[in-house]
């Protein structure tokens, strides 16, 4: 069967069972969009090249399968840089497509031309410039491989415009051999021995914490976590890639660690004399001043990517396995450490000495951005998936809402890009239609992305956004608060340009505005209400609020600053 | 800051440095990868060599000396073993190694000079490999020490233009490679 390029690439992403693409069109990929036009694929036609990255990360985060991205050459291609350096930095399962000039024009500063394979090398897995018509299939069946497998990332596939035009007869790559990738293994046999040597750690342990990161997720090992943390009692905190990994309301969820972590998560992982690290990768976030960090832990490290042991902090056991993989193989040793009495007793004083807590409503009446949070989580049905761009808003909403299962967080961690949200939120609600999807979003971040409302509406995909608005870059705003002297550079945004109701209306979306306590839970009441279009609802929340715990950066997390009403007088 | 990778000839071999001889599929855009990744890290890179492997003409080898004293050697080789294209990777340590390189030198002459640099050349082991009226070129295969000594003793001399190819390594007969 003869084919051209382009249909080979469409029917590669059939043989690989993508349902949905994010893309834009533009010269360099437009031989391709031909033969989408005959595809079962849906592809969902996004208003900037960024929107198209983000909801396939959102998309993959929810779903667990990879995300697939089409954009053309130059600035199609740049505008993508930021999702794939944002999958990269989270470990997100992603294949990007992106248009390249033809071939014999490679070199020559052509139109709308880029190196974005030299451009993407350190923020992809892999990438893949296709120079040959009859590579397409492996190229693709090559990127979901790397794309999927070990440690999950991005993999972009830049094609040239003349190698879509041309034709060739069609195969497709039946057996990982044919990838043709002998560099690449990422599967590994589990080394008994480190099992061995972890679980006589674990037996002399009198105060233990699972360090659950995002691999915890990308494995799918949440069933294996919760019988393994249940049969040995060990407390566990859930990073900022890993809420709902562990739910919430188990008793033994300290919360989420760090630098705005909750206080008896921070202190159990400081006091702790074995840290037993979960797909995370002691991430400076995490671990605050590093040689402060856990001084009396010992270290099992459990990762996929070797490359993780010894990075930041000597390991003493490293197992190289998925976590899932280490987690059934850890229970089936019967791992076990003493028993661990005291150490609750100490952790339970933490928790009732210092929960997350927040004042009461001002008396101007602005609302409280953690107050919204909750009221927005109180109303929501049970699985809803909740996305956030970055910031306080990010914090907040990862400090109260509250996670129970996988897939209900999406987030941008490691890259911490603004603007995040909205366009997340969109691919969380393509791949997960089922569940209503909230995103917690801050003024600034949403100006960046919120022209991806206009997809929203016109693909009839019903998000609901919340902007906590308070007018500012409020995270920004908090630091110059705290560690510049209250000089204020460059954060104030207005609360009322945009008018954040009719931008909402000119989109296409309903548009809600809240006040008070009482306009807050009817503004909630009316979007849970709406099923069929977007709904945005800018609640005007109060500047000086500011996110506690917290860690300085730099700072031992010994030096944890609680909030101000827990402070001894 | 990491210190910009060095790519070129001196006498100051790190104290802490390690050969590591790195198997890759031979595509265009390889060697950007391994040498982007050093730079990105903050992995020092002393000299590199690279040239078609032995297997077949799908794989070549890249000798990397690197700094072992900017970055863990571990990490280093973790992390370029993750690059997709690096099919393998041998440690050499330093004491197992057989390093050897390649110098070229281009030494402007007079009637004075020539006796004095003919005796530099014949006690390094060196050969001439081209003369005219007023300069003469020489080589030298060896180790990097003799390089290093050669080089010193060229200082006495008028130098226009001086290479090394950076060194290539095997491991030394009955010795073992971590990998």
């Amino acid at each position: 069967m003869q084919l051209t390029g382009a249909q080979a690439l469409i029917k590669s992403l059939e043989m690989e069972g993508v349902e949905v693409i994010f893309g834009l069109p533009g010269g360099a990929i437009l031989p391709v969009y031909d033969p989408l036009i005959d595809s079962s694929i849906r592809h969902i036609l996004v208003r900037h090249e960024q929107g198209a990255g983000h909801m396939a990360e959102g998309y993959a985060i929810a779903t667990g399968r990879p995300g697939v991205a089409m954009v053309t050459s130059g600035p199609g291609a740049t505008n993508i840089v930021t999702p794939i350096g944002n999958a990269y930095m989270d470990s997100t399962p992603l294949v990007v497509i992106t248009g390249q000039v033809a071939t014999a024009a490679i070199g020559t500063d052509a139109f709308q031309e880029c190196d974005i394979t030299g451009i993407t090398q350190g923020i992809t897995k892999h990438n893949f410039l296709i120079t040959d018509v009859n590579d397409i299939p492996r190229a693709i069946a090559a990127a979901f491989h790397i794309a999927t497998t070990g440690r999950p990332g991005p993999v972009l596939v830049d094609l040239p415009k003349d190698l879509s035009q041309s034709t060739m007869e069609w195969w497709y790559p039946s057996t990982i051999e044919e990838l043709d990738l002998p560099g690449y293994r990422p599967s590994v046999d589990l080394d008994a021995r480190s099992i061995e040597a972890a679980v006589a750690l674990i037996a002399q342990a009198e105060r233990p914490v699972l360090y659950v990161g995002g691999g915890t997720l990308k494995s799918g090992a949440s069933a294996e976590l919760l019988a393994f943390a249940e049969r040995t009692k060990m407390p566990v905190v859930t990073t900022l890639m890993a809420r709902g990994a562990f739910p919430d309301s188990h008793p033994q969820n300290l919360g989420m660690p760090g630098m705005h972590g909750v206080y008896a998560a921070v202190t159990a992982i400081q006091k702790s004399d074995l840290l037993i690290s979960l797909g995370a990768r002691f991430d400076d976030r995490v671990t605050g001043k590093i040689p402060a960090f856990a001084p009396e832990a010992k270290i099992i490290h459990v990762d996929i990517d070797k490359a993780e042991f010894n990075k930041v902090r000597r390991t003493n056991v490293a197992i190289r396995a998925s976590v899932a993989d280490a987690l059934t193989a850890l229970d089936a040793a019967g791992a076990t450490p003493k028993g661990l009495g005291p150490w609750w007793q100490q952790i339970d004083e933490w928790r009732a000495q210092f929960p997350l807590v927040y004042d009461a409503p001002t008396e101007d009446g602005l609302l409280r951005p953690q107050y919204v949070i909750e009221s927005i989580h109180a109303a929501a049905e049970p699985g809803t998936i909740v996305s956030s761009g970055v910031g306080q808003h990010q914090m907040w909403a990862s400090q109260f809402w509250k996670f129970e299962e996988p897939g209900t967080w999406v987030n941008s961690g490691g890259a911490g890009t603004m603007g995040f949200g909205v366009p997340s939120a969109i691919g969380a609600k393509v791949g997960r239609p089922d569940k209503t999807v909230w995103c917690i979003d801050g003024d600034g971040c949403f100006q960046m992305t919120a022209q991806e409302l206009v997809t929203a509406r016109a693909e009839g995909i019903p998000v609901k956004i919340a902007i906590l608005n308070n007018a500012y870059l409020g995270m920004v705003r908090q630091w110059q608060e705290m560690f510049y002297e209250e000089r204020y550079s460059e954060v104030y945004l207005s609360a009322d340009l945009p008018d954040y109701v009719k931008w909402a209306e000119a989109m296409g979306c309903v548009g809600l505005r809240a006040r008070t306590v009482e306009e807050m839970h009817e503004a909630i009441r009316q979007a849970n209400e709406i099923n069929d279009v977007p709904v945005v609802i800018d609640f005007r929340t109060d500047a000086r609020e500011k996110v506690f715990p917290m860690v300085a950066a730099g700072a031992s997390n010994d030096d944890i600053m609680v909030h101000p009403l827990q402070r001894e007088a | 800051m990491a210190p910009e990778p060095f790519l070129g000839v001196t006498d100051r071999t790190p104290v802490q440095h390690h050969i590591l001889s790195v198997l890759v599929e031979n595509k265009s855009g390889v060697l950007s990868r391994v040498a982007g990744l050093f730079a990105r890290r903050g992995f020092n890179i002393y000299s590199l060599a690279v040239a078609p492997a032995e297997t077949s003409a799908r794989f070549s080898r890249i000798t990397i000396v690197v700094d072992a004293e900017s970055a863990p050697l571990e990490q280093i080789v973790e992390q370029l073993d993750k690059l997709v294209n690096v099919v393998a990777i041998s440690d050499i340590s330093p004491k197992d190694a057989l390093e050897r390189e390649l110098l070229l030198a281009t030494i402007r002459t007079d009637v004075n000079s020539r006796t004095p640099l003919s005796d530099v050349v014949a006690n390094s082991g060196a050969a001439i490999v081209d003369v005219d009226a007023h300069s003469i070129t020489l080589m030298l295969a060896g180790t990097p020490a003799a390089c290093d000594e050669l080089e010193r003793q060229l200082d006495n001399y008028d130098t226009v233009e001086l290479h090394r190819t950076g060194r290539v390594a095997l491991p030394r007969l009955g010795t073992t490679t971590s990998s």
